[in-house]
């Protein structure tokens, strides 16, 4: 405890880190592409598979134990799996074996686009079979309710890998899976990877939240994924450890990784596919707002160009008449995501090209060319 | 098994499967899943499970609500206070004041539920059909939380007449507003003696109906946004002429929550007076009393398993429902594994089970450890008996099991008695509740401890009073022990209180004897003074009074009840029946630490894969560790920030030492392309886990988010 607070302090006791000015760049191959990489890594046979598949096993083993712990109504226990490695293929392998004839949802917490009304509706409309919308999330959790309690015989169960994905972790998201879990013929089985995901606490986490994950303070004091008592309640879970050590391979597929050229390709691609369509003069101010920003890449306090600086430069260059010319187009970059604007200290708007130097220089390059 | 479904996509988060079959496999039998293949008695211990779990489930019940009686009474006594009041027009003239109470009733928020439940169907049974619970979770803003109390009211009225449903459902679209309700309120009260004849019992004053008062739930007043609840408040204090409002808070911390969270202009608009509901502790104390401490309850825990769920108790969230639930679960495990749990039910009924156990359970009982011990007591030929012939073990299984209800039937009324006996103690010896003294004396020889000891040396010295009023409460706790031996204990203890009593005459005389040696020597000097102080100490070892033999008597013949009664359980044989003793098991389903598995898992490797070459010295990182073992324990040695590029370095240079290549040919960035996938693979891991994230402070960088460890 004592080493835990005095490291913390240590390395937070002066601004200036010390790390060397090496970057990636200085790599033969600075960043390998996703399809590359998977090559790669298919190739690579996996060590220790054998024990691995033992401690797998183990875990296996524990199937029957779950189902009736589950299903014991009256009691209500919902189960909870945790430890180091990727939990889906044991879900799965749970499903396949136990739940071929029951009712069951798998979710997949990590995916980046889930939501609380996608899960909700599945279990509306494909398990319920109900036809027609709800209001609110809120609702459509009543209607399950009440559905499920008037067929006490129909047990649906509800698998999660990752409860605690980014997506999941909001307060109301948590809170609707917790009344849904309450249900005593609705089951759930979930997993959880990220190291905090059952802090009990409301503040003063470290952050490392998906919706601050670019904010600069490291401990913010946003909600991070929390079961306060009353959720621990609902949920009522067994904790099992279930360490596989197996790769999180497809719930981190789906990450922008810092070190796979994935994004960079695509941003370009889209920029010069948007550009294209737009007219000589739209084409110039965009170029002139990039090479701005590449003039100022060694400027750690760059903030962007203001509007009016903007503007000034693009009647110099007769690329616009107006300042409403420029607005209306500006609003188209901003529609496609081109541009991003940021209100400064001082009222005044920033305009941003939301794409990496690299990339940015690329398509000058490549619009240099053309 | 043919095919597995697919659960992976790029487009789709969410996957669900309809049952194949055309008729739905219907809820396999519980008890199903309680034979494990080969024993046939799967679905009698899952019903005696479940009669025991109805037993837990009806007593918690009764429990909550006998404590809660006493603060719930007060509750109906102030809203129907104010209901009076509210007949006077006077009243509500000269103040438009909304009566408050403050229900304080401690951080164990799941617990609450239970006590607003049977709040609500109190009040409206009793009060007023006009009660409404609302949780934060639902009123993010005053139009929901308007919203819901109209739900709930005119939902309410409505049931009960029809003709106006559609009016009120129009109502509810249109205009959610207090002005609405006042309408509708209007109404009801008018026609309120037809719409619920019950009430009229209770109402004493028919002709004023319109006095019946609006109660609303805050049931988590803390979570409340605040400026949500001002609003509220201000809106309904316009109102008071017209409805009579009464709210509830339901308080978690302290009463100055309702000061933090309302200024002074809105909270004097409030009469807020505090209601205090009884301690979690103390809640715990009576479940354990009708649970735990009593004979009548078949299944026991171990003293390992009672620590672990108090333990969770006292330093995790203080909520007794959570400790039903680890009660419940200890049943569930121990019927489950336990084939012989079918023992562990009423006499009767374990009697007659013993009668017919099948020979696997009898093979069973022989290798249970407290009844191989009971057979190395036994004689030669007796031993030869229990281990040859079945008939004869089910014979001694039945004395057995007589025995062990016996031994409860005794324990618990003497643990009770030594309880109350040591409780009166200064520092508790023996610790300051029953649940403590029970722990120590069901895991060893309470005897051979050192706080029996000091408990014993005190009690020695307790003075008459004290002892006599002990001693009459311990003759109460056994007056309603029925077995026979209690009788006898309880004739024993009577008989020395009679004796104290008895003692009366001689002790004063002693006493007052000793006043007037001090008396008389007051004025002589400080030598003098010692020695007849010390005199008089000589005296008193040589020459004890009456009272002192008397006392020293009690004490022996609690020393003999304590040595007779209260042996662990452990050692009783068949205690494993009853007994549910797998601490680990529970520790690791309710109280488990996720991130110190991770950790160990990433640091040490070799606790989960028993591979030779995993094991490793401290301090070290073994090449042969899987990747992100590796990639962590580099990133352990970083500071806040990470250079990327250093730590693939560090990382082949890791992977490398082991292949024993040259080193020169891995400068200049030429790294192996599947050792820079595996890297790759493995921060995005991290990054996954929580360990680090992508930072833009300096290019290629990660922050580190976790700290310490090992």
């Amino acid at each position: 405890m004592c080493d835990l607070v005095e490291e913390y302090f240590e390395a937070h006791s002066n601004s200036k880190v010390l790390t060397s000015d090496r970057t990636l760049q200085k790599l033969h191959t600075p960043q390998l592409d996703r399809e590359t990489l998977l090559r790669l890594l298919s190739e690579n046979t996996p060590r220790y598979a054998e024990e691995i598949h033992q401690l797998n096993a183990k875990h296996e083993k524990n199937f029957d134990q779950w189902m009736m712990q589950m299903q014991l109504s009256v009691m209500g226990f919902n189960i909870v799996i945790y430890g180091l490695g990727s939990k889906k293929i044991l879900l799965q392998k749970f499903c396949s074996s136990l739940l071929s004839d029951c009712d069951h949802v798998v979710v997949n917490g990590f995916f980046p686009s889930i939501t609380l009304k996608a899960i909700l509706n599945s279990i509306t409309a494909d398990v319920l079979q109900h036809e027609g919308s709800f209001r609110n999330p809120g609702d459509q959790v009543d209607f399950i309710a009440n559905t499920l309690r008037e067929d006490p015989s129909n047990h649906v169960f509800l698998i999660v890998n990752n409860i605690d994905g980014p997506m999941l972790r909001g307060d109301r998201t948590q809170h609707a899976l917790g009344q849904l879990a309450a249900l005593p013929n609705m089951h759930l089985l979930a997993s959880i990877d990220h190291i905090n995901a059952p802090l009990k606490l409301r503040k003063n986490v470290t952050c490392n939240c998906y919706k601050c994950q670019n904010c600069k303070n490291v401990s913010c004091n946003c909600e991070e994924i929390i079961w306060d008592q009353a959720k621990m309640s609902m949920f009522n879970w067994l904790w099992y450890e279930t360490t596989t050590y197996l790769p999180y391979a497809e719930e981190t597929s789906y990450e922008n990784s810092l070190l796979v050229r994935q994004t960079g390709a695509l941003a370009l691609s889209s920029l010069t596919h948007v550009l294209r369509s737009l007219t000589p003069n739209a084409r110039g101010i965009f170029r002139l707002l990039a090479e701005f920003q590449l003039e100022n890449k060694d400027n750690p306090a760059y903030t962007g160009l203001s509007f009016q600086d903007f503007y000034q430069r693009c009647r110099e260059s007769f690329l616009v008449n107006s300042d409403i010319t420029l607005r209306t187009q500006l609003t188209e970059f901003r529609d496609h995501k081109l541009i991003r604007t940021k209100k400064g200290t001082d009222g005044v708007e920033y305009l941003l090209i939301p794409v990496d130097n690299g990339t940015l220089t690329d398509f000058l390059e490549k619009n240099d060319v053309e | 098994m043919s095919e597995t479904p697919v659960t992976s996509s790029v487009s789709k988060g969410c996957f669900v499967f309809k049952s194949t079959s055309k008729k739905r496999k219907r809820h396999v039998g519980v008890g199903g899943y309680l034979v494990d293949g080969s024993d046939d008695n799967g679905s009698d211990r899952f019903r005696i499970c479940q009669k025991l779990w109805e037993t837990v489930q009806m007593n918690t019940e009764v429990i909550q609500d006998q404590l809660n009686k006493h603060v719930l009474d007060s509750l109906v006594e102030f809203i129907k206070k104010h209901d009076l009041g509210n007949s006077s027009d006077v009243w509500r003239q000269r103040t438009s004041e909304i009566p408050t109470a403050a229900l304080m009733l401690g951080v164990n928020v799941p617990d609450h539920a239970m006590t607003f439940r049977s709040l609500c169907h109190l009040l409206q049974d009793s009060v007023t059909p006009f009660v409404v619970s609302v949780h934060a979770k639902e009123c993010v803003a005053v139009k929901h939380l308007i919203q819901k109390l109209l739900e709930q009211l005119m939902g309410k009225g409505v049931s009960v007449d029809e003709e106006q449903e559609d009016e009120t459902a129009l109502l509810q679209r249109t205009q959610c507003t207090i002005s609405a309700l006042c309408q509708w309120y209007k109404t009801v009260s008018k026609k309120c003696p037809q719409v619920s004849p019950q009430r009229k019992e209770n109402v004493k004053n028919n002709d004023l109906p319109q006095n019946l008062p609006v109660v609303v739930i805050f049931k988590d007043f803390e979570a409340f946004n605040s400026q949500v609840l001002q609003d509220f408040i201000l809106i309904c204090s316009r109102y008071t002429q017209e409805l009579p409002f009464i709210f509830i808070f339901g308080i978690a911390t302290s009463p100055s929550a309702i000061q933090h969270r309302l200024p002074h202009s809105v909270s004097s608009l409030l009469c807020i007076e505090v209601f205090q509901s009884l301690s979690c502790t103390q809640h715990l104390a009576s479940v354990f009393d009708k649970l735990i401490l009593n004979s009548q309850f078949p299944f026991k825990l171990s003293s390992r398993v009672i620590q672990v769920l108090v333990g969770i108790f006292l330093y995790h969230d203080f909520s007794v429902q959570n400790f039903v639930k680890g009660l419940k679960f200890s049943m569930l495990e121990h019927f489950n594994g336990q084939p012989l749990s079918v023992l562990c039910c009423q006499k009767k009924e374990a009697l007659l089970c013993a009668k017919t156990l099948s020979q696997k359970n009898v093979e069973r009982i022989r290798h249970l450890p407290s009844f191989m011990r009971y057979v190395e007591t036994q004689e030669p030929q007796e031993q030869v008996q229990l281990l040859t012939s079945d008939e004869h073990v089910k014979d001694v299984c039945q004395k057995l099991l007589k025995n062990l209800h016996k031994y409860h039937k005794n324990y618990y009324p003497i643990v009770q008695c030594l309880h109350s006996l040591t409780s009166l103690l200064p520092k508790f010896p023996l610790g300051k509740h029953i649940r403590e003294l029970h722990v120590s004396c069901i895991e060893k020889n309470l005897w051979e401890t050192e706080e029996y000891d000091s408990a014993m040396q005190l009690l020695r010295i307790l003075a008459k009073d004290e002892l006599v009023a002990a001693l009459e409460k311990c003759a109460e706790i056994l007056k309603s022990a029925k077995t026979k031996r209690m009788q006898n204990v309880l004739q024993q203890v009577e008989d020395f209180i009679g004796r104290l009593e008895a003692l009366e005459g001689v002790t004063s005389e002693d006493s007052t004897g000793d006043g007037v040696i001090l008396e008389k020597n007051r004025r002589t000097d400080l030598f003098q003074l010692q020695k007849t102080l010390l005199e008089k100490e000589s005296r008193r070892t040589k020459r004890m009074n009456p009272y002192e033999v008397l006392r020293s008597q009690v004490i022996e013949f609690i020393d003999s009840l304590v040595r007779e009664y209260l042996t662990p359980a452990e050692l009783q044989p068949l205690s494993e029946v009853c007994y549910y003793s797998s601490s680990g098991i529970l520790r690791q389903r309710l109280n488990v630490t996720p991130r110190t598995s991770i950790q160990t898992a990433l640091s040490h490797p070799f606790h989960y894969l028993q591979n030779e070459s995993l094991k490793t010295n401290a301090g070290t990182i073994s090449s042969a560790a899987p990747d992100l073992c590796i990639v962590y324990k580099l990133h352990l040695e970083c500071g806040r920030l990470i250079n990327l590029y250093d730590w693939l370095e560090a990382f082949v240079t890791v992977m490398s030492a082991a292949e024993d290549q040259d080193a020169d040919s891995e400068e200049n960035g030429k790294f192996d392309s599947l050792k820079h996938a595996r890297f790759i693979q493995a921060v995005s891991e991290m990054e996954f886990l929580g360990f680090v994230k992508s930072t833009k402070q300096k290019t290629d960088h990660v922050a580190r988010l976790t700290w310490g460890g090992c």
